[in-house]
């Protein structure tokens, strides 16, 4: 029993994570109807802003944590919102498919020019918050940085469904995952709204990035890549373009890695994680919170 | 007219290729009679094992540059021309049949890594070239063929050590393995790890894997936990054994954790800290070890790297160069099948001790167990073979 409790808190933290990043995946494709594969990308970019922005605080204490986390959700929502309009604005009107595969060039280059500036060693990451381990009694323990990424994640995923639900920009952002066209005609600015979508998610995936690197500190520019596509993978689980979806199945892939890794068959970790998205479009393509939407001829 | 134009085109490309052909002619004998000796050398100079392919290319750059001011070897200065495989699995092969083929190198040292010299290995032995492995242990690297040799202990040696070890010093009976099964050198070690120690009444309570790469480890670590174990064996690299400390000890397991010669790195402390307080690992060399040949080595090394304390693929890598230019010396030449008797001959005293080559190509040696205080490596004893 304690094995599992404390097995279950450490998949809800991997799982708030992935939540993050899942969430990124499933508003890009609420606006645009694409795969943004460079989400993966910005979540590495937004670990490395941390490390940088860290060393201008020698002390670290809660106040500098935060000012480091919010700098960096800051300069990835500036990346995200660069990446849009250089790479995928111009494709706007293509098929999904151009833009589909200009995202995996974004990918690639972020990924080697990352190795170019960053280098391709591994580095060590700071410690931004004062860390502790908490003894919860039957030999349960979780580490302040879990208490973090949970607390952080259930924060920011609350903010998220404030702004969609209840401002105006969200509500256009709704308008505009329902019909581009006519939330133009009704006077509603889509470039703003999608470049504003673009900032959100890069945010939440900056945030990701830095969460994952407390709880693993070891970055490099590569570490975004199985991260990213298991985000996707829960992204599709609940139901891409469906909010709570994403966050539902980011939780429940954080689990099931969480168990299996722990079980006998933890060198097959990744090929269930996987097999998961292969079930999931045989079966209920649209995930588990999504409705099928036929396509319109 | 379309005729005369195709006779022209094939002319000037018959004329191209006859200069190419020449041309390669030309550079392939202004090499051969150069007055310097060639010698290859791949390592991984980045990536996730970037300290070990940097420190042992640091040290046999030092010794190069030693034989070389002394006047370098049978007349002619040691040229060394190295390679980065960057950590990544199918690089190795790729640049050492270039050394080989292309830069004509007559012998190959490295990797670290037992994996990456597995890679290589079957190539240097196919084209007859030696390789000297710097520090790979696992036994299989120099089973290729008789062209391959390593200047480092094997892992059947520092599984059994590490065995002793955990029974006679950490004084533990049920221990739980967790290794890298992406990485042959882990899975080897592992093995070792496991039969002297069960063969002396100890119990391995549970095994848990991972792969090179990983960063959760809690998943495995808990299942290991609620088995509740004296200690636990976790023989891999310093990236991942970085965060496996640190995880471990956020998951409240207070016991020993211990490993081999992967562990030898400064990024090790970088990452896991004050974790590391009660681990310990065993490697092949310690700098404060006082022999002549020790001390002058650990001296050369600071004045060439800036005051930096050399590690244990340092010395390796130093030994590698000082056994082929020694053999080279000894066999007189540089044809590959004199060279590598001379080297399969090999008797010599380097800043890891004393180097002979046996039967298997291996070389027996001393091993050294370290332990973290403080947040630095420190010497714990020898261990003899």
């Amino acid at each position: 029993m304690t094995e599992f409790l404390q097995q279950l808190i450490n998949g809800l933290s991997l799982g708030a994570i992935y939540a993050l990043i899942a969430l990124g995946y499933t508003m890009v494709y609420g606006v645009l109807r694409f795969i943004n594969f460079a989400h993966s990308e910005v979540f590495m970019v937004g670990a490395f802003s941390g490390y940088y922005l860290a060393r201008l605080f020698p002390h670290q204490n809660i106040a500098t944590g935060l000012i480091v986390l919010f700098g960096s959700m800051l300069i990835c929502a500036v990346l995200g919102v660069l990446i849009e309009k250089l790479a995928y604005r111009p494709l706007r009107n293509r098929s999904t498919l151009t833009v589909l595969i200009t995202a995996i060039g974004v990918s690639l280059l972020l990924q080697n020019v990352g190795q170019l500036v960053f280098g391709v060693n591994p580095k060590a990451y700071p410690a931004l918050f004062p860390q502790k381990n908490l003894a919860l009694g039957g030999g349960i323990t979780v580490s302040s940085n879990q208490l973090v990424v949970l607390g952080v994640a259930a924060l920011l995923l609350w903010a998220l469904w404030h702004i969609v639900v209840n401002t105006r920009i969200g509500a256009a952002m709704r308008a505009l995952s329902f019909n581009r066209t006519a939330a133009s005609l009704v006077g509603i600015n889509n470039d703003f709204i999608i470049s504003f979508t673009f900032a959100l998610g890069s945010a939440l995936a900056a945030a990701g990035g830095i969460l994952y690197a407390l709880n693993y500190p070891s970055i490099d520019p590569l570490m975004g890549t199985l991260p990213g596509l298991k985000a996707f993978v829960a992204a599709v689980l609940g139901g891409i373009g469906n909010l709570p979806g994403a966050a539902l199945g980011a939780l429940i892939i954080g689990l099931v890695e969480t168990f299996v890794r722990g079980s006998r068959w933890s060198t097959y970790t990744d090929a269930i994680v996987f097999s998961i998205l292969i079930l999931i479009l045989l079966f209920r393509p649209a995930g588990l919170l999504g409705k099928l939407q036929t396509e319109k001829v | 007219m379309k005729n005369w134009r195709e006779q022209l085109l094939s002319a000037i490309a018959a004329l191209a290729l006859l200069l190419w052909s020449t041309g390669c002619n030309k550079s392939g004998g202004e090499a051969g009679a150069a007055d310097t000796i060639k010698i290859g050398e791949y390592a991984s100079l980045h990536g996730s094992e970037a300290n070990f392919g940097q420190s042992s290319h640091n040290g046999t750059a030092l010794a190069v540059d030693q034989i070389n001011a002394g006047g370098g070897v049978l007349g002619k200065k040691l040229d060394l021309v190295y390679e980065d495989d960057q950590s990544k699995p199918g690089e190795s092969a790729t640049i050492v049949k270039k050394l080989i083929t292309r830069d004509h190198v007559v012998a190959v040292l490295g990797e670290v890594a037992s994996g990456r010299s597995l890679e290589a290995a079957p190539i240097c032995q196919q084209n007859k070239i030696p390789m000297i492995s710097p520090a790979s242990t696992n036994p299989k690297v120099t089973e290729t063929g008789d062209y391959i040799f390593r200047v480092c202990f094997t892992d059947p040696f520092q599984g059994k050590l590490l065995a002793e070890f955990a029974r006679d010093t950490l004084k533990v009976k049920r221990v739980a393995i967790l290794n890298d099964v992406a990485a042959p050198y882990s899975v080897g070690l592992a093995q070792y790890f496991r039969e002297p120690f069960l063969a002396n009444g100890g119990q391995i309570i549970i095994e848990q894997k991972y792969s090179s790469g990983d960063k959760d480890f809690k998943a495995q670590l808990t299942s290991i936990k609620a088995q509740n174990p004296d200690a636990i064996c976790v023989p891999g690299y310093y990236t991942e054994v970085g965060l496996i400390v640190l995880q471990a000890r956020q998951l409240g397991i207070s016991v020993p954790l211990f490993g081999g010669d992967g562990w030898e790195a400064p990024e090790l402390i970088q990452i896991a800290g004050d974790s590391l307080t009660n681990t310990f690992y065993s490697t092949h060399f310690s700098p404060i070890k006082d022999t002549p040949e020790v001390q002058n080595f650990v001296k050369a090394f600071q004045a060439k790297y800036n005051g930096e304390t050399p590690n244990a693929m340092a010395a390796l890598g130093y030994d590698s160069a000082l056994v082929l230019a020694d053999a080279i010396k000894r066999a007189g030449t540089t044809d590959p099948a004199k060279l590598r008797d001379a080297i399969a001959a090999t008797d010599l005293t380097g800043a890891t001790g004393r180097t002979r080559i046996d039967a298997h190509r291996d070389a027996p040696k001393a091993a050294v167990i370290i332990t973290v205080e403080n947040g630095k490596f420190k010497f714990l004893r020898d261990v003899q073979p």
